[in-house]
């Protein structure tokens, strides 16, 4: 077995199989990480670095593993990358691991990374796991930058701490509270449905003609 | 820190800071599990259960054992062995000795291992300093404050499939509305107490 091509797994992760609109797995902490973008930044790139290497590991060691206790197994390999992202947050940027809370943490049960290891990394070779990770960590990170652009633009005037709207702009303090995610995420998934849709739809015309 | 009621801390949990609406812990389930009141109630009651007696668990463990070697940054792996052993166990006794309550709760046990509500709710405790009785509010107001929040949806939603819903909403987006919606409610309770 070869496995997929590079291309195509980015395609499925960031698109076609987008673990928040597409699976709506995940949106636990997509919701509550979002208020600022740096914040949403960072959870993305621990999220990703979770989940390649947690991939990459399984992978590894997919054929030794025995089958009933592989959850087990899953679990305590993804618990290692997730302790040393935070040990990693501690060190070096405590105020973001303070902003982060208990959310770096929950990567752990965070259902991206045990559906893609339990889909794909137990199925598939080392190196196309580990980009499939990074694939799925991408378009997680994308979704949540797409909704903190937004909370973070109306709630407050500013994009990555930066002021863009001038005084004259009001804050919408619903956009910052837990609602504004809710409502964000919800046109964040109505949005990419409703393209797919009309891709679906194109398609079938395609193929009538 | 000042020291709160742990009576505070249990409505508080209920109301202003409920686990779903305010800290989104647990919405994997609670979207996929919200289709019916009953199946909703029977989760609920399990995640209470097994929130509350893991958090008591993950309380001593990390303070008598964890804390006193200094290997509290293996809280995370702790907790989630704590958790799923807890979990197995349960499954096994209530197996053996109430066949009935196994059948109403069965197929969630296993669920519950990975719902994030369990071990944020361990994660927050130590964050942000509990102390047993206040770990024990906290626990037991989150869990009925998540069943109260999946029933009040399953309830919603039942109403919901009658209505027509715009083609690319239908489903979870409208679903995630509602809680938008519920989330607002709740935003309303935030004058009776606030917990950080």
């Amino acid at each position: 077995m070869s496995g997929d091509s590079p291309k195509k797994i980015f395609i499925m992760g960031l698109w076609k199989d987008n673990p928040v609109f597409r699976q709506i797995i995940g949106i636990c902490s997509s919701l509550a990480v979002t208020n600022f973008m740096i914040n949403s930044l960072i959870m993305g790139l621990g999220l990703t670095f979770a989940t390649a290497f947690s991939e990459l590991t399984i992978s590894i060691i997919r054929k030794f593993t025995p089958k009933h206790i592989r959850m087990m197994v899953q679990v305590l390999i993804i618990s290692v990358y997730v302790i040393m992202i935070d040990i990693f947050l501690k060190a070096y940027y405590p105020e973001m691991s303070k902003a982060l809370g208990p959310y770096v943490g929950l990567i752990i049960t965070n259902c991206i990374i045990m559906g893609r290891c339990e889909a794909y990394a137990q199925k598939n070779p080392p190196l196309s796991s580990f980009l499939d990770g990074i694939a799925s960590g991408a378009g997680y990170t994308l979704v949540l930058l797409a909704i903190s652009f937004v909370r973070e633009l109306l709630g407050f005037g500013t994009v990555f701490g930066f002021k863009v709207l001038g005084d004259w702009w009001t804050n919408w303090t619903i956009m910052i509270m837990p609602p504004g995610a809710f409502f964000v995420l919800a046109v964040v998934i109505w949005i990419a449905r409703s393209i797919s849709l009309e891709d679906k739809k194109k398609e079938k015309e395609v193929a009538k003609a | 820190m000042i020291e709160v009621n742990p009576f505070v801390i249990f409505i508080a949990s209920i109301f202003t800071n409920n686990m779903i609406l305010s800290n989104f812990l647990g919405m994997c389930s609670f979207i996929a599990v919200s289709n019916e009141i009953k199946t909703s109630l029977g989760l609920g009651q399990a995640v209470t259960f097994v929130l509350t007696f893991t958090t008591i668990l993950n309380y001593f463990i990390y303070y008598n054992i964890l804390v006193p070697l200094n290997l509290e940054y293996l809280r995370f792996i702790v907790f989630i062995i704590t958790i799923a052993a807890f979990v197995q166990l349960v499954e096994m006794i209530v197996e053996r000795y109430l066949p009935n309550l196994y059948y109403a709760l069965g197929i969630f046990l296993p669920l519950i291992t990975v719902n994030c509500a369990i071990l944020g709710v361990s994660l927050f405790m130590v964050i942000r300093k509990y102390t047993l009785l206040q770990s024990i509010g906290f626990s037991l107001g989150s869990g009925i404050g998540w069943t109260l929040a999946i029933v009040a949806l399953a309830g919603i939603k039942q109403k919901l499939k009658r209505a027509s819903v715009p083609k690319g909403l239908e489903g979870p987006g409208i679903t995630i509305i509602v809680i938008g919606l519920m989330a607002l409610a709740f935003v309303g309770f935030s004058g009776i107490v606030q917990i950080q």
